[in-house]
């Protein structure tokens, strides 16, 4: 049994909106082992950055976080004064934005903008990095990234950059402090698709040389098959399925993950994936019961009056529907 | 960086439009009612007289040669003589044009030494009472008028508290500095003399706070709002998320997205700031051009007239410039865009 490194429990986030507030993560809970790569998988919308960015602490200015225990290394990242959670962001986890044009400040050179991230988790470890250094140091993650031409790059601003190079260059700067866990918020999406195969090799290449966690984001199961070792599923906010990779391909439970199976494009095939019929809950006024009850061909009585509990099936499979149970 | 090639547009565009203004005031000035020779000469003045000055004055040409002739003088440097003083106009406005200048100096250090850290500010506290109230008063600065302001601390500050003068530029029996600028701040300190550096000072400030309370409401609004949208900007969430110190991530990553706005509209700003100083001058005293201006005007001082109002267009273009150069440099990417076109 490998060590835990992040263990998040009960974790709720609400967003104040103009007329109310919406009720967005319900109790989500998901852990991550050292060296393990983790996919989780949703729709857009389900609150898989929301879930990310609680993480972090660098949720948006609206948010309200009525109820939350996410634990690093044993100890509670809600409960982290300052600087605790600088060094943890210096030195452990780092994460890789949704939208690498966004992420980037867009009137600094990526020179300015790598230096700074590479002189303050050296300095997190006591080493204060002459400028030489840190260009030295700043090329090697630009190479480590697969960027050609570092200086160049670095001598450019974002604009200046292509998609996938803007990707490669926030990969970079994440590369500087996650020596504990990297988390990838659907890397490449933005990009043409053997651009984005490209990068999901890249990245998995890396946390496997690194030794490194990774918490992949995908909106798409078949994205991430041949990368992750678990994967979980999320819907409107709540984690309702997780499980070995190679289970879930092999036996959905949940009806929404199997709903998630039936999209993933067959290269063979062709034609629309189906897909899943309806939307995203209201967040304003969620079901009361499981999220997915108005979407769910199986959906039953009990669905619409209870939430139901994550459920071992079995081999460390869970799910979180009253069709296995109560 | 190709800042030069730009600055070079710049100024030839601007060559462009204070000829087009030239155009347009002179002929302005000409067809308005009333005849500027007999207003220049006493009321029983002969009619011979009155036709020889209109002769003078080349009125009786037509408008396009009077143009191109004045175009002429004021290349040799000339702006042509004042009817009132009887002197080059340029002459007349290097004497008054630097008391403006400083008043409008001062305007825009207060401006800018508070319009900004207020708005940054406002923005980091935003929907707290700290923004409530900056944004009341910046309610309050963008729809009172600097007269109002003017008259306002004239009342308060000199007649009733008495704590700073609100005639002129020097207390009586204070001597002015020698001339160098003709900033009598700038002059009375290169030539050392203290004394009348914080005199001038303590002249300066009623006016100038008057001048500069429209503007910097008007910018802490804009600052505001533009740190408020960028503190939720994904580059920033990103730069908290690497661990860098706040101090670094507001002074470096927040401030400088946030500033292309207000420096922006600060060449805007600089512009009304310019006119209102003409009322601001009137109700302090203030020997700058409003009331060379103003008697211009009443006097029907033609070449004055055109003086005075090239030389506002002057000071506001290169006072665009400059607000150009300054967001060329804040932004890269309106510097890149301009070079590629
Ligand atoms: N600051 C906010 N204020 C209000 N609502 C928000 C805010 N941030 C996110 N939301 C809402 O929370 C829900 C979850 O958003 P989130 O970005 O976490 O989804 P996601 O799973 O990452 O989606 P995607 O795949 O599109 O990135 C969405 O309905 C979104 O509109
Ligand atoms: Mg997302």
């Amino acid at each position: 049994m490998s060590n835990t490194l992040l263990n998040v429990e009960e974790l709720h986030v609400h967003f104040k909106v103009y007329g109310g507030i919406l009720k967005v993560l319900n109790d989500v809970a998901l852990k991550v082992n050292e060296k393990e790569k983790v996919g989780l998988i949703g729709e857009s919308g389900c609150g898989k950055t929301t879930t990310m960015r609680a993480i972090m602490r660098i949720l948006p200015w609206n948010a309200i976080v009525p109820k939350a225990k996410i634990y690093f290394k044993g100890k509670n990242i809600m409960k982290m004064s300052d600087s605790e959670l600088k060094k943890l962001r210096r030195g452990s986890i780092s994460m890789i934005f949704q939208d690498p044009t966004a992420a980037l400040n867009p009137v600094f050179k990526i020179r300015d903008q790598l230096f700074d991230i590479v002189r303050y988790t050296n300095l997190e470890v006591g080493k204060n990095l002459s400028k030489k250094e840190t260009e030295e140091e700043a090329v090697r993650l630009l190479r480590e990234a697969a960027l050609p031409e570092p200086e160049r790059i670095l001598d450019s601003y974002p604009f200046q950059l292509s998609g996938g190079m803007r990707q490669r260059v926030c990969i970079a700067m994440a590369l500087a402090s996650a020596h504990d866990l990297l988390i990838a918020d659907e890397p490449g999406t933005s990009l043409d698709v053997t651009i984005e195969d490209q990068i999901l090799r890249l990245l998995k290449q890396i946390v496997e040389e690194k030794r490194t966690s990774i918490i992949l984001i995908s909106h798409a199961l078949g994205a991430v098959k041949g990368f992750v070792d678990r994967v979980y599923v999320m819907y409107a906010g709540c984690i309702v399925e997780s499980a070995s990779t190679s289970d879930v391909f092999r036996e959905p439970l949940h009806p929404y993950t199997k709903g998630l199976l039936a999209a993933v494009p067959k290269l063979t095939g062709g034609g629309v994936p189906e897909g899943i019929k309806g939307r995203v809950p209201d967040y304003m006024n969620p079901p009361i019961g499981c999220r997915f009850v108005t979407r769910c061909e199986y959906a039953m009585p009990i669905c619409e009056r209870k939430q139901p509990r994550m459920i071992n099936a079995g081999n460390n499979h869970e799910v979180a529907c009253f069709l296995y149970g109560e | 960086m190709r800042l030069t090639t730009y600055l070079a547009k710049r100024i030839g565009y601007t060559v462009f439009v204070l000829i087009g203004l030239s155009i347009l005031i002179f002929t302005l000035a000409r067809v308005l009612p009333g005849d500027p020779a007999r207003m220049a000469l006493s009321p029983r003045a002969p009619e011979w007289a009155i036709e020889r000055l209109r002769e003078q004055l080349r009125l009786n040409e037509p408008l396009p040669i009077q143009y191109l002739y004045w175009l002429r003088d004021a290349f040799s440097g000339s702006l042509g003589e004042s009817l009132v003083t009887r002197r080059d106009v340029l002459t007349d406005i290097t004497e008054f044009l630097p008391a403006t200048l400083e008043l409008l100096l001062f305007a825009l250090i207060f401006d800018v030494a508070l319009a900004i850290p207020i708005g940054m500010l406002a923005g980091r506290k935003a929907n707290t009472w700290v923004d409530n109230i900056v944004r009341g008063f910046a309610y309050i600065g963008v729809t009172i008028p600097a007269f109002v302001f003017a008259i306002i601390f004239l009342l308060v500050f000199g007649y009733v508290l008495q704590i700073a003068p609100t005639v002129g530029r020097l207390s009586p029996g204070v001597m002015s500095p020698p001339k160098i600028t003709g900033l009598i701040t700038i002059d009375s300190l290169i030539t050392g003399n203290f004394s009348t550096f914080v005199d001038a000072i303590s002249h300066l400030i009623l006016p100038s706070f008057a001048l500069a309370l429209g503007p910097i409401a008007q910018e802490a609004r804009i600052t505001r709002s533009s740190v408020v949208e960028n503190l939720n900007k994904d580059y920033i969430l990103a730069s908290i998320s690497h661990g860098l110190p706040e101090r670094r991530i507001i002074l470096k990553y927040l401030m400088r997205p946030s500033l292309i706005p207000t420096i922006s509209i600060m060449g805007l700003d600089i512009a009304s700031l310019m006119g209102w100083a003409f009322l601001v001058e009137s109700i302090f005293n203030w020997p700058g051009m409003s009331r060379y201006g103003i008697i211009a005007m009443l006097r029907k001082d033609l070449n004055a007239i055109v003086g005075v109002v090239m030389v506002t267009g002057l000071v506001f273009a290169i006072a665009n410039i400059i607000v150009d150069v300054i967001v060329s440099l804040l932004d890269p990417r309106i510097r890149m865009i301009e070079r590629a076109k």
